[in-house]
């Protein structure tokens, strides 16, 4: 789950991390009093849950509370990438002696959150590790026991920071840390943490994302302190036409299970996977032997022969895709015949050549006699457990890549 | 774009069945893919569905032996 701006905001500040005084505003006569209250020149932001607003004219400053006024109706009026803002933010327009970075990420690798601090703040971070990677701390933080400040510390030392700023910058990351662990964050990021002329520290901006299963232990977060309506999903992900289309054909039939996914693949073969972690492993086979997946859809828990049908027609369909791979792990009740008939059946609908277009099937299981049969009757490829799922991959990238060199 | 119909099974009922009431009754009570409709009492065949069989042959289990036939087309036997 992502929060806006103005509500990661409230979490720094909950978590006693200081921050400037800000408004969250709705109108532009709001806007106006925020600035007002505020005093001084102010900067105000779009909050929408997107990148590039500085880009998209999202975030302007302002001298006065009229200009701020104006400034907010405008951006209130903003869409920026397809999003419209929930409000603006007013924030004064800080005198800033040094921005740092401050975040908690979590670490898939070594399950466990990891703290990452740069002195080189107000940029992405990613830039920062590629270029100036010693200017990037990294350190790991117990899933369970207490984190103390001085692992915090060690983390920002690694980045040359010293004395006053050290000392000041230390308990940020700690309780960044702790926020992070205590609200099941799977991002918590301050960017840029200023350091002030009067060397004060405060966080200028945040970035919040909490892991959707926890959405239901985090209701006094979520409900209670920050007003979160429980119907307010934040979808982040906007399905493709594929993802939709998949997700009708599954709606509309409750035998069985598929699914489709197909952001950032551009590949040349359809998969149609899965089975007890077959999926990945199978797409990772496909693409460590070179492969393009077109597509990463699962199938499983004995789908109709229309079901399959449906969604093998759906990734052939997609552009681009020239084959498509048709495979499982061993651990499936699914019926093999059931999938089978289904795969060719789109074939045919199509007007594609079962034996050219599948360019493997590995679906070991129930009724793999019968599916056999099927498979043979319109000269697809297939094989048994005998034959390993790497394997398949690597047959199903090598027929699709010969016709590749072949043309 | 067109769909193909019985690529796979192929289904057929006797004449001496279709007509009866109580055997279109069971055979649509029966069958776990609808492939068998009972139309005030004649045996239809949803040719839409012949396609998912899932050769359980409860179907021959409920009509009197020989007069129900599920084909295999892709094989030629019959169940």
């Amino acid at each position: 789950m992502r929060f806006f701006e103005f509500e990661a905001r409230k979490i720094v500040e909950l978590a006693g991390i200081p921050v400037t005084k800000y408004g969250f505003c709705t109108t532009p006569e709001e806007a106006r009093a925020a600035a007002e209250e505020i005093g001084g020149p102010v900067v105000i932001k779009s909050q929408v849950l997107t990148g590039g607003r500085m880009k998209a004219g999202g975030v302007k400053f302002a001298d006065t509370p009229e200009e701020a006024a104006e400034h907010a109706e405008a951006i209130l009026k903003l869409e920026i990438a397809g999003h419209m803002p929930r409000g603006v933010l007013v924030d004064p327009k800080a005198e800033v002696k040094q921005e740092y970075y401050a975040s908690v990420v979590w670490d898939g690798t070594a399950k466990r959150p990891l703290m990452l601090f740069s002195d080189m703040g107000g940029i992405d971070i990613e830039e920062v590790a590629e270029k100036h990677p010693d200017h990037v701390g990294r350190g790991h933080v117990s899933n369970l026991f207490p984190i103390p400040d001085f692992e915090a510390k060690q983390t920002i030392a690694a980045t040359g920071v010293t004395g006053s700023a050290l000392n000041r910058a230390t308990p940020i990351l700690a309780k960044v840390a702790r926020l992070f662990r205590e609200y099941d964050m799977t991002l918590a990021e301050i960017n840029p943490l200023a350091e002030l002329t009067d060397g004060r520290f405060v966080a200028l901006d945040a970035h919040m994302e909490m892991e959707n299963e926890a959405v239901g232990r985090q209701k006094k977060l979520l409900r209670t302190e920050l007003n979160i309506a429980e119907d307010d999903d934040r979808e982040p992900y906007e399905h493709s036409a594929f993802e939709e289309a998949v997700a009708a054909i599954d709606a509309a039939d409750h035998r069985g299970v598929i699914q489709g996914k197909d952001h950032g693949f551009t590949g040349n073969l359809g998969l149609v996977i899965g089975a007890g972690g077959g999926s990945l492993t199978l797409t990772d086979a496909v693409r460590n032997q070179g492969g393009k997946p077109a597509n990463y859809s699962e199938i499983g828990g004995n789908p109709s022969v229309a079901k399959a049908c449906g969604l093998a027609k759906e990734v052939l369909e997609k552009d681009g895709v020239e084959k498509i791979a048709v495979m499982m792990s061993i651990v499936s009740n699914t019926r093999v015949d059931i999938v089978a008939r289904g795969v060719i059946k789109a074939c045919l609908e199509l007007g594609k050549d079962p034996g050219e277009t599948i360019a493997i099937f590995r679906i070991p299981g129930a009724w793999e006699d019968e599916g056999f049969k099927i498979l043979e009757r319109y000269g697809v490829e297939y094989c048994d457990r005998s034959v390993s799922m790497w394997e398949a991959a690597g047959r199903a990238v090598a027929k699709i890549q010969g016709e590749g060199a072949a043309a | 774009m067109a769909t193909q119909q019985k690529v796979f099974i192929d289904v057929a009922v006797d004449d001496s069945i279709r007509e009866d009431a109580a055997i279109a009754a069971k055979l649509e009570e029966v069958c776990p893919v609808d492939i068998f409709k009972n139309a005030d009492g004649h045996v239809e065949i949803v040719d839409a569905n012949v396609d998912e069989c899932v050769l359980c042959k409860l179907c021959l289990e409920a009509a009197p032996a020989g007069t129900v036939h599920v084909r295999k087309l892709y094989d030629g036997t019959e169940l």
